[in-house]
């Protein structure tokens, strides 16, 4: 233990002492029905939705289903006990009664809210080709570019408009994916989800521009359960961006989001991810519980859907973005950074489903762990009798950067095909010395030498992120990459 | 958990044997704590389910399905001129096990070295119980989830107890032939084995496990090792039993400084082959050498699982499991580094590799790395697949038939494994066997 490993550890210090950037809160007030969890707000949350009787339907079907199932603990994480009963399940803007018909109508706070969070509203359509569609608590605020999506038969909007507008769509494809009646957090979503966002990419079309959406948790006590819906027709192309910071505050906040995606044949899409919600302070108080169900089905032959995620946030981490491999030929990648600091715990990975012929998929992994944090991949690799040829490919890397953090690797592997080729490699190990002295003897200083192997380290994963996310993504991987980037 | 009625037959048998008093030990209170402790955690945990984490690839249901009876001690001695020994019929020495108890006069121990004592786990209870309080039980400790040791603990009655005294080498292997034996009713039994190597001693200890019968059996084996400071063991087990034998084997070891663990294991036979090993690396700069090698064919199931504690600096261990599957054989391979706060300096590789070589087999792995210090060097790999299509061609292409060409790919595949046993003549045994094996016509 030279100076390097000193040295990373006053890096570590230095992070763990700074503090949370977007941790203010906007006093805005709240529209809520009582705290608690029973039939009685899920119909208060769908008649607000003005929903059509099948949605409600089947909320309720997935409540009735909820309650007859038990918080998981096959995790590495250690979840305090959650009382379902002590949240808020729906907070709205007051303006929700009379929706916002453009900007000018928003409330100013709201606008002040993204002025803080750098989201320049007004200014979206001189940015670079990025759409908005930004949810501040739970109902949808406004959405830019939609002109120009709707010129190509693109949908764009919050999954409560197009309950409203295109109700086939919804009815055909929800659930479609992840069922109502999947793990514990994805049936309590379907039950109480009150936004997020929908996609639908035409037959051929290929989508303009890099769509993107800023969530934002502001209500104190207010779980927010998000169901994104993305569906890509018959070779048609989409790149959805997700990005989020929350305000620090010290009652933990759960989250519980489910992502569906739908590729037909020829599609693509990438889906990328930056998460950046609030970690817990130094001493692992307060912060985002963020227990999260995303999943793709490649539908159709030769799809392809890409999971792209940096993970910064969040007190603990429960995600495994994953692909169903069903067409013949489609394709799954799954790149993640993952970076845990002081008492953050993250238990994330991936699923690859090989069940038709030729399918492929990719993982690469990287994992940096610090201060007192716990990281866990868990991924798992199955290839079902019928998916000839299949081909995995995984790796896993972890760095750990100091004595008291923890880093665990843990892929399951199931092959029921001979034909099929399935490697995994996984390495945990700290920075190495040669590297170090080689960068230093060239006359880079320690810091910048650490900087260097760590960039070096995520490299492959950064490079799978679009433009527009590169740099936010670059900043947030910040302790370690902080000036050896850009 | 397990229902009721599938811990019936365990408890019963308990309670049976306990009542008649014919547990030996009965009068040790140490020993007596064990099998209530054992026969109470059982019944809390159950006949494990795939719901257990650990138990998530391998069903115990058939086992559940299965009226066992208690095999009974006093069986005619066995003929084993059908069991070719592994280390020959003239070297080395010898205990054999009938269903879970010594049978002296199969056995050849005349040649053992002063300061080395091999002997049966009913008889040291009475000639040294000081040897057994000290360690049965008490290497295993603090693995309380583990079902199936507590209900070896329950019932175990016999078993190996071997004890090398410091500085003593024991020159020539050490055969451990367990015979499964049933010919009509099934029958289980609860082995318990013991194993000290006090400081600076060396010993190889091979386990040959056969079947003699047709009838079904199930052995839920405990083997509990310590390995003393500067002290070696070869330790290879063959499981040959007949596809109508259930094998659970429960293993825990605990290796000292400077000490040296060399463990091999290859599993041909059994209808469900369960080997949970753990190996705690308690010494710095301790060494273990946890290797695997399966085959399979028919509805054989094999499930390797294996823990690796790291628990101060400096220790070091390579892991290396590869097998091949045919018909609806299938594979588990579980393994698990784990790496505790303090162990820094630890250097350790896992890997595992299975071949499929027909259209139903099925591998499942789970290689776990779990790390908690920052200097460490430890990685793993698995892979799946058939065999390489362009080396087939070339072995083809020269004339070779296929059968041929594919047993010798086979058998350079597993030779790479089988190559690490440190004896030649164990070697040359059990790559024998893997021939043999590959032989046999493929269903």
């Amino acid at each position: 233990m030279a100076g390097a490993s000193a040295e990373t550890v006053e890096q570590v210090q230095e992070v763990t002492s700074q503090k949370y950037k977007y941790g203010f809160v906007t006093d805005i007030d709240m529209e809520r029905p009582p705290k608690g969890l029973n039939e009685d707000i899920i119909r208060f949350i769908s008649m607000k939705k003005n929903e059509p009787e099948w949605m409600l339907e089947w909320r309720l079907k997935a409540y009735r289903h909820w309650l007859t199932m038990t918080h998981p603990s096959w995790q590495k994480v250690k979840v305090p006990e959650i009382d379902f009963q002590d949240a808020y399940y729906y907070a709205a803007p007051k303006s929700d009664e009379d929706r916002p018909k453009s900007l000018d109508e928003v409330d100013p706070k709201l606008l002040e809210t993204y002025e803080k969070l750098g989201i320049p509203l007004k200014e979206q359509e001189a940015l670079a080709g990025v759409a908005v569609d930004a949810v501040f608590d739970s109902v949808s605020v406004a959405t830019t570019y939609k002109k120009k999506l709707e010129e190509k038969g693109i949908i764009f909007c919050s999954i409560s408009e197009a309950v409203q507008n295109h109700p086939e769509l919804v009815r055909e494809y929800l659930g479609s994916v992840v069922p109502y009646s999947d793990n514990f957090f994805a049936t309590l979503n379907s039950a109480v989800f009150t936004d997020g966002s929908f996609v639908y990419v035409p037959k051929g079309v290929r989508c303009p521009m890099e769509l993107s959406t800023y969530f934002r948790i502001n209500a104190e006590n207010t779980g927010q359960f998000e169901r994104t819906l993305i569906i890509a027709e018959e070779g048609s192309y989409v790149s959805y961006l997700e990005g989020c910071t929350a305000p620090q505050r010290d009652e933990n906040q759960l989250h519980a989001a489910v992502v569906e995606l739908v590729a037909l044949d020829d599609a693509e899409i990438k889906y990328s991810t930056v998460q950046n919600w609030y970690p817990g302070d130094e001493e692992g108080v307060g912060g985002i519980y963020n227990f999260v169900t995303k999943r793709g089905a490649c539908r159709g032959d030769n799809s392809k859907i890409s999971w792209t995620q940096v993970e910064t946030g969040s007190a603990i981490t429960w995600k495994y973005p994953s692909c169903i491999l069903q067409g013949d030929n489609s394709v799954g990648e799954f790149y993640s950074i993952a970076i845990t600091n002081n008492y953050q715990q993250a238990d994330t990975g991936t699923k690859m489903i090989h069940l038709g012929k030729n399918t492929r998929s990719r993982i690469i992994s990287k994992g940096i762990s610090a201060g007192h944090a716990d990281q866990t991949y868990r991924g798992l690799v199955r290839v079902s009798p019928k998916a000839e040829n299949a081909r995995n490919f995984t790796q896993c890397d972890s760095l750990l950067i100091g004595e008291t953090c923890g880093a665990h690797t843990v892929p399951y592997i199931e092959s029921r095909n001979r034909s099929a080729k399935v490697e995994h490699e996984a390495t945990t190990s700290k920075i190495s010395e040669d590297q170090l002295f080689y960068c230093r003897q060239r006359g880079l200083s320690e810091e910048d030498a650490v900087a260097l192997v760590v960039n070096g380290f995520c490299r492959e994963v950064l490079q799978q992120l679009p433009m527009e996310f590169a740099v936010e993504a670059q900043k947030l991987v910040g302790i370690s990459l902080e000036g050896s980037v850009g | 958990m397990a229902s009721e009625s599938a811990l019936e037959p365990f408890t019963e048998q308990y309670e049976a044997l306990t009542g008649a008093g014919t547990l030996p030990g009965d009068a040790l209170p140490w020993l007596k704590r064990l099998r209530e402790e054992g026969i109470q955690r059982f019944g809390e945990l159950g006949i494990p389910t795939p719901k257990v984490e650990v138990w998530k690839y391998t069903n115990l249901r058939a086992l559940e399905r299965t009226a066992f009876q208690p095999a009974a001690g006093g069986t005619a001695t066995p003929s084993l001129d059908t069991v070719p020994s592994l280390i020959g019929e003239q070297a080395g020495h010898r205990i054999v096990f009938v269903n879970g108890r010594l049978h002296a006069d199969l056995s050849r121990l005349d040649r053992l070295p002063d300061g080395a004592r091999l002997t049966s786990f009913a008889k040291a209870l009475d000639e040294d119980p000081g040897l057994l309080s000290d360690h049965v039980g008490r290497i295993a400790e603090g693995h309380d989830d583990q079902a199936m040791y507590h209900l070896n603990s329950a019932l175990m009655q016999d078993g190996l107890v071997l004890h090398v005294r410091g500085g003593v080498k024991v020159e020539e292997p050490i055969e451990v032939v367990s015979v499964a034996a049933a010919d009509g009713e099934p029958l289980s039994w609860h082995p318990r084995h013991l194993i000290v190597l006090d400081p600076d001693s060396e010993a190889t200890l091979v386990e040959n496990h056969v079947s003699l019968g047709g009838g079904a059996t199930f052995a839920n084996a405990v083997t509990e090792i310590t390995v003393g400071a500067g002290a070696r063991l070869h330790h290879y087990k063959l499981q040959d039993e007949a596809t109508t034998a259930f094998h659970i084997h429960t293993l825990h070891g605990r290796v000292g400084e400077n000490a040296f663990y060399d463990g091999f294991g290859l599993t041909v036979g059994g209808k469900l082959t369960r080997n949970d090993l753990h190996l705690r690396l308690e010494g710095s700069f301790s060494d273990a050498r946890l290797n695997g090698a399966y085959l399979q064919r028919g509805k054989q199931h094999c499930d390797n699982t294996t823990l690796i504690e790291h628990c101060v600096p400096d220790t070091t261990c390579r892991e290396v499991y590869k097998g091949a599957l045919e018909g609806k054989g299938r594979a588990v391979f579980q393994g698990k580094l784990h790496v505790h706060p303090d162990a820094q300096r630890t250097d350790g590789h896992q890997l595992s590799q299975a071949l499929l070589l027909s259209e139903e087999a099925e591998i499942d792995a789970k290689p776990e790395l779990e790390i908690y210090a920052d200097d460490v060097k430890c990685s793993h790999g698995s892979t799946a697949g058939e065999l390489e299509k362009t080396a087939l061609f070339y072995l083809r292409s020269r004339g070779i038939p296929y059968p041929v060409a594919r047993r010798i790919m086979v058998e350079s595949f597993l030779g790479g494994v089988v190559e690490e046993i440190t004896t030649e003549s164990l070697r040359t045994a059990f790559m024998e066997r893997i021939t043999n094996w590959l032989s046999q016509a493929s269903d």
